[in-house]
C-alpha cells in the first residue's frame, strides 16, 4: 500500500506495528473499517487512546480527529487516559454478584490502595469494575489486562495484587495465574494458552500485543 | 440424565488439544466441508439448514433457514458472525471459540459457500482475547491445509474470513449496531427495514450469524437436517447451549435437548441450592428476560413454554437466585448494566435506564421513599407501555424495554419486599419523606 499520507504516520511507527497495520489495512474492503483495529495498534505506540493516536488514525483513515474520537469515546476498551501496567477488572455483574464480587473488588481496592476507577500513585494498578465478563459459570471473575482468572475469592484478589506487585511479569497469563489465584470455572479449560497479555490492550497478536509464555 | 453430544462432542473427547486441526481431523473434523463443496450445491446446503429447523442462537431465536432465504442477490455479499457475548449470565460462544475454534471455522466456510460470500468476518467481543487466539490460530491452519483461501479443495469457492475484536459494547451484539462497529463507527443500532438481508455490510446483503448457530452447520450437513430436525421438540429442534451460573451447585455450560423440566436442569443437572437453601428465583434467558419463581420448575424448557410462560430463552443463560437473594440490589445490578450499555440513541432508554438503576440504588441504600413504586413502574411503562410481554418498544432496539424486566419481575413476584425495604428507610418511618 503506497498512500503517502499513510506512509507519514506509520513509519513513524516500530516496524512491526507497521506490519500489522497494513495487514490491518489489506483485511477490510473499506478503509474506515480499520479505525478499531488502529485505535488498538495506535494505543499500543502511544501508550495509550492518547490525543496524538487518535489524530494518526485519523490520517490513516481518512477521517478528521473528531470522528476518531467519536468512535474511540464510544468504546469503554480504549483508554483515553492513562492507565497502570495492570488494569484489573472485577466482574460485578448479576451472576458475579450473587457469588460475592463486591467483597472480591473491595479487598483488590484495599490492597492496590486504588479505589474503583482509578490508578495507583505509582501507576502499576488501574482498579475497575466492569459489566459482564462471560465468566458467570466461575463467577467471581477478575481479569488482568483481560487475561481471566475465574473463582477469585475476596483473599485470593489480595494475592494476586501481592503478587504483582512482587513479580511484575511483562506477560501476564492466564492460566498462571488461574493456578494460582483461581478456583472454580465456567467449564474445563482443557487447553494450555502459551499466550498472554503484554499491555492493557486486549492481547490479541494481529492488534500487535500478545506475549509468549517462553 | 444422559444428553447428546453434537456442539461439544469433539472437545469432550479431546479435552487437551481440541482446538488443534490434528485433532479435529482426527475426530472426522473439515469432512463435512469435503462434503459440502464436492458433492453438493449451495441450494442443498441450504435447504439442509432449513431442514434442520435450527434456530437463531443468539437471542431472537429466528429460524436460520429462513433468514438465510432473505439474502438479496446482490453482490458482494458478506457472511457475519457474532460473538460478541456479552448478556450477563451467558458464557456459551466463549467455551465453542476457545475449545472448538475449527468446528466454527468449518461452518464458517460451508455457510458462506451456502450463501456465496466471498468475505465473511468474525466479531468477538473485545474482553474475549484468549477466545480470539484460539479463533485466529484456527483461522491460520485452516489457510494452510487449504480449507481457506483461493480455489478450496479446488470447488473453485474461495473465502476470506477477517477476526474483528469488539472494544467493551455489549450492544454491539445488536446486528445493525455490531455492522456499525464493523464499518469503523459507534455501535448504534440502525432502523430496520432495512433489514441486513437486504442492506448489511456496507449496504451490501449480509447475513448475521451467531457462534452457536453457525457451530451446527457441519454436523447437519454430515447428517442432513431431518436428523438434527428430529432431535427435541419440534419447535425447538436440536441441541442447545446453556449457561448456567448463579446459586447452583454445578454452574456451567450444558449442551442439552431442550423439552426437560426446569427442576430437571437446575436440580438433576445443576445440582441444586447449594448448603440446603431454598430457590427463590431465576432468570430463565439472560439479563433482559422477566424472572421465573418456582411455581414453574416443571413446566418445559423449550423456547414456546417459556414464551407462553411469560419469559424467554434469549441466549440461554440461566440465573439462579437462593432464598438469601435480595431481589432489589439483584434488580438494580441487571438494571445497572442496561443503563451503562444503553448508546444513548434513543431517549427512553438513555433516560429511562439510568432513573431505574438510581431510583433502584436508593431503595437498596435505605433512601426509599412510598412513592418509589409507582415512580419505578411509571418509568418502565415509559420505556414500554404497557409493560406486557413480549415488551413494547419505544426504542430503535430492545435493549431499553428490556431493563423493565427484572424491575417487572420483582413487583409482580416480590413487592411486599420491596415495600418493607422502604418501610425501613427511617426518614420514612418518622413522617418525612425526603426530596
Amino acid at each position: 500500500m503506497m498512500d503517502p499520507a499513510i506512509d507519514r504516520v506509520l513509519t513513524r511507527w516500530s516496524p512491526e506495528r507497521q506490519e500489522r497495520a497494513r495487514a490491518v489495512l489489506a483485511a477490510y474492503p473499506e478503509r474506515r473499517s480499520t479505525v478499531m483495529p488502529l485505535l488498538y495498534l495506535a494505543s499500543r505506540e502511544h501508550g495509550y487512546c492518547s490525543r496524538e493516536a487518535m489524530v494518526e488514525v485519523g490520517k490513516i483513515t481518512g477521517l478528521t480527529s473528531i470522528q476518531v474520537e467519536s468512535v474511540a469515546s464510544f468504546y469503554s476498551m480504549y483508554r483515553r487516559q492513562n492507565v497502570g501496567k495492570y488494569v484489573i477488572s472485577v466482574c460485578t455483574s448479576i451472576s458475579c454478584f450473587l457469588r460475592g464480587a463486591d467483597d472480591v473488588l473491595a479487598a483488590i481496592e484495599d490492597e492496590t490502595n486504588t479505589p474503583d476507577g482509578e490508578t495507583s500513585d505509582d501507576a502499576l494498578f488501574s482498579v475497575e469494575h466492569v459489566e459482564c465478563s462471560g465468566a458467570c459459570g466461575g463467577a467471581p471473575a477478575v481479569a488482568v489486562n483481560w487475561e481471566l482468572i475465574e473463582g477469585v475469592l475476596p483473599d485470593k484478589g489480595r494475592a494476586l495484587c501481592q503478587w504483582l506487585k512482587d513479580t511484575q511479569p511483562e506477560t501476564v497469563l492466564a492460566d498462571e495465574m488461574q493456578a494460582l489465584f483461581g478456583g472454580q470455572q465456567s467449564f474445563d479449560w482443557g487447553i494450555a494458552e502459551p499466550q498472554g497479555a503484554t499491555s492493557h490492550v486486549p492481547a490479541f497478536e494481529r492488534y500487535d500485543s500478545a506475549g509468549d509464555a517462553s | 440424565m444422559s444428553q447428546p453430544h453434537i456442539l461439544t462432542r469433539h472437545m469432550v473427547a479431546n479435552r487437551t488439544d481440541s482446538n488443534t486441526l490434528a485433532s479435529y481431523e482426527q475426530s472426522g473434523g473439515y469432512s463435512a466441508l469435503r462434503k459440502g463443496l464436492n458433492s453438493m450445491t449451495p441450494e442443498q446446503i441450504r435447504a439442509e439448514v432449513k431442514a434442520s429447523n435450527i434456530r437463531g442462537r443468539g437471542g431472537a431465536g429466528f429460524p436460520t433457514g429462513v433468514k438465510w432465504g432473505f439474502l438479496a442477490p446482490a453482490e458482494p455479499r458478506y457472511l457475519v458472525v457474532n460473538g460478541d457475548e456479552s448478556e450477563p449470565g451467558t458464557f456459551k460462544d466463549r467455551q465453542l471459540l476457545e475449545r472448538d475454534p475449527h468446528q466454527l471455522v468449518e461452518g464458517i466456510i460451508i455457510s458462506a459457500f451456502a450463501l456465496n460470500c466471498a468475505k465473511a468476518f468474525i466479531y468477538i467481543r473485545g474482553e474475549y482475547p484468549k477466545p480470539a487466539r484460539r479463533v485466529q490460530r484456527a483461522i491460520d491452519e485452516a489457510r494452510a491445509a487449504g480449507y481457506l483461501g483461493d480455489n478450496i479443495l479446488g470447488s473453485g469457492f474461495s473465502l476470506d474470513i477477517t477476526l474483528h475484536l469488539g472494544a467493551g459494547a455489549y450492544i454491539c451484539g445488536e446486528e445493525t449496531a455490531l455492522l456499525n462497529s464493523l464499518e469503523g463507527r459507534r455501535g448504534e443500532p440502525r432502523l430496520k427495514p432495512p433489514f441486513p438481508a437486504v442492506e448489511g455490510l456496507y449496504a451490501k446483503p449480509t447475513i448475521v450469524n451467531n457462534v452457536e448457530t453457525l457451530s451446527n452447520v457441519p454436523w447437519i450437513v454430515n447428517n442432513g437436517g431431518a436428523a438434527y430436525a428430529a432431535i427435541g421438540p419440534e419447535r425447538s429442534a436440536g441441541t442447545r447451549m446453556f449457561s448456567l451460573s448463579g446459586h447452583v451447585n454445578n454452574p456451567g455450560n450444558y449442551e442439552i435437548v431442550m423439552g426437560l423440566t426446569w427442576r430437571e436442569f437446575i436440580y438433576d443437572l445443576g445440582g441444586g441450592v447449594p448448603d440446603g437453601r431454598e430457590l427463590k428465583c431465576w432468570i430463565p434467558g439472560g439479563a433482559s428476560a422477566p424472572w421465573f419463581t418456582p411455581d414453574l420448575l416443571d413446566t418445559l424448557v423449550t423456547i414456546d413454554d417459556v414464551g407462553q410462560n411469560g419469559s424467554m430463552l434469549g441466549s440461554g443463560a440461566v440465573v439462579v437466585m437462593d432464598e438469601t437473594t435480595n431481589v432489589v440490589h439483584a434488580a438494580h445490578r441487571l438494571v445497572r448494566f442496561f443503563a451503562h450499555e444503553s448508546c444513548g440513541q434513543c431517549t427512553p432508554c438513555r433516560e429511562g435506564t439510568t432513573w431505574l438503576e438510581r431510583v433502584l440504588w436508593r431503595i437498596g441504600h435505605g433512601m426509599g421513599r412510598p412513592e418509589d413504586i409507582d415512580l419505578l413502574l411509571d418509568v418502565c411503562d415509559n420505556i414500554s407501555p404497557g409493560l406486557r410481554w413480549p415488551p413494547a418498544m419505544t426504542t430503535i432496539c430492545p435493549l431499553g424495554p428490556s431493563a423493565t424486566a427484572p424491575v417487572n419481575s420483582i413487583m409482580t413476584h416480590f413487592r411486599p419486599e420491596v415495600e418493607a425495604m422502604i418501610a425501613a428507610n427511617e426518614l420514612v418511618q418518622g413522617g418525612v419523606s425526603i426530596g
